[in-house]
């Protein structure tokens, strides 16, 4: 089914997402990868506030190409989601409600998913260039220095998704490969 | 300067500048992160027509739309701009004057990367991984050959799909039936990480680091071009198939559509030994050939 929501997100909103809905996102969304994962974690530990808002917010992996002139953002696809499966437990137990990226997640965050009634979505990987038309807004918000990876604000409008992974945990990339697998 | 020739007593060289060797691997650099292959396109098209799952479908569409608007207002089609992957095959009756090569190379990349928009995704040392914002190092495999010019390809590599890639030492007893196993074992895991469809090198033979180079080389052929060994293009038709019936299809979210292409490489290897090594590529295949 195709939806359209817009952020922040609740437990009202995720409700309705079902695997396998088509959905497009309008609204304030963060991204964060590998190493700002890493730092956010570090702030964790030390009992520091993190740079963004976390409760109700969707986190985008993602780490840009640079922008041309006139341009918001560059090339702007999702990155390979395990590599965040580490932490992101703990940011959904915190109030995280969406992640986008692409690729299978562990079972962990899987039940951290059902736990917290948040969701996963897979943004089509490789679709950068297209994906960037729907981005109309970036603005780094922290950890500056670390270049593509750092955090930026992203206002984005009709942002197209597919919920892999519902609040259920009914997981798209296991039930749709039975569909088609001979 | 190209074509000069120089005699040092009984030796004819053919002399090539540095500039030249900078000037093109930075514009292959971009081109090739912007623009596929003939053979990528059609490979797209294809896939269009024959998917059967409508989601797939859908997403294959999007794909070709990303690389129509890539080509047209200049934006990488895909935000991973790679490491820059650079086969070199140098004539033995070239002399390089102006610099030394592998600066060469790395400087084109560099320029590449900076003036072409490109992501820099290189960090340094692998456990300190402090970018070096330029993304150099390139990862350059030298080869000489016979004649006097220079052949450059260009292929910058993304991880989301180096990551799924594997090396197996398997033994000379698992023969084929060994090599297809440890193939679509790497496919299923790989599944929606690598970006399906997918192109897949494997390299059978050699020695441990020799597959994996046969691998990465074979992601650089036509798609669609065969090995002219019979039993290898029989082998790559066969796991074209069986991958193709996996259903992880188009963004691994189900389809019939896992991946465009099976590229077999082989090598003579040890009577102890059947090494293999799956190269898998997302459909951002990106390679692109010039010649000096
Ligand atoms: S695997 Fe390929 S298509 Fe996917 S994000 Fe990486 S470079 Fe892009």
């Amino acid at each position: 089914m195709e939806k359209y929501i817009t952020t922040p997100l609740t437990k009202e909103k995720t409700k309705d997402l079902k695997s396998g809905d088509y959905v497009y996102i309008t609204g304030t969304i963060y991204t964060a990868r590998d190493a700002a994962h890493k730092k956010m974690d570090e702030s964790l530990q030390k009992n520091e506030n993190l740079p963004i808002e976390i409760e109700g917010n969707i986190i985008y992996y993602m780490g840009p190409s640079p922008a041309r002139e006139g341009r918001a953002i560059g090339s702007a696809g999702p990155t390979t989601a395990s590599r965040m499966d580490k932490y992101a437990p703990k940011l959904l137990d915190l109030g995280l409600m969406g992640m986008i990226g692409k690729g299978k997640r562990t079972e962990e965050v899987r039940e951290a998913i059902i736990r917290n009634q948040a969701v996963y979505f897979a943004a089509v990987g490789g679709a950068g260039a297209l994906l960037s038309k729907c981005i109309k807004k970036s603005e780094v918000v922290a950890y500056d220095e670390l270049g593509t990876e750092a955090i930026r604000r992203l206002e984005v409008e009709n942002f197209p998704v597919i919920v892999v992974i519902d609040k259920d945990g009914n997981n798209l990339y296991e039930t749709s490969i039975l569909k088609y697998c001979k | 300067m190209i074509g000069e020739r120089v005699e040092k007593g009984r030796i004819v060289m053919r002399v090539i500048n540095c500039s030249e060797i900078i000037k093109n691997i930075k514009e292959m650099c971009i081109e090739a992160n912007h623009f596929l292959s003939e053979d990528m396109k059609k490979a797209f098209e294809l896939a269009v027509k024959e998917e059967e799952s409508p989601l797939g479908k859908q997403i294959l569409n999007q794909l070709e739309e990303n690389l129509a608007i890539a080509g047209e207002e200049m934006i990488p089609i895909c935000q991973d701009t790679g490491m820059a992957v650079i086969f070199v095959k140098i004539g033995q009756e070239v002399y390089i004057e102006g610099g030394n090569l592998t600066d060469s190379i790395n400087e084109g990349v560099r320029q590449g990367y900076t003036e072409g928009f490109l992501r820099k995704s290189v960090v340094g040392d692998p456990i300190l991984r402090e970018n070096t914002k330029d993304n150099t190092p390139a990862v350059i495999h030298y080869e000489i050959v016979s004649g006097d010019s220079i052949e450059i390809t260009v292929a910058p590599k993304g991880f989301g799909s180096e990551n799924m890639s594997r090396v197996f030492m398997l033994k000379p007893a698992d023969g084929i039936e060994g090599v297809k196993n440890a193939v679509l074992t790497a496919v299923k895991d790989a599944g929606p990480n690598a970006c399906p469809p997918m192109v897949v090198g494997v390299g059978i033979g050699g020695t441990f680091e020799k597959c994996a180079l046969l691998a990465k080389k074979a992601l650089t052929r036509e798609v669609g071009s065969h090995s002219n060994i019979a039993y290898v293009k029989e082998l790559e038709c066969e796991l074209l198939e069986k991958i193709n019936n996996l259903g992880i299809g188009p963004g691994g979210l189900g389809g019939r559509k896992t991946a465009f292409a099976v590229n077999v490489e082989t090598y003579p290897t040890h009577i102890a030994g059947l090494p293999v090594a799956v190269n898998i590529c997302c459909h951002v295949n990106r390679h692109i050939t010039r010649v000096l």
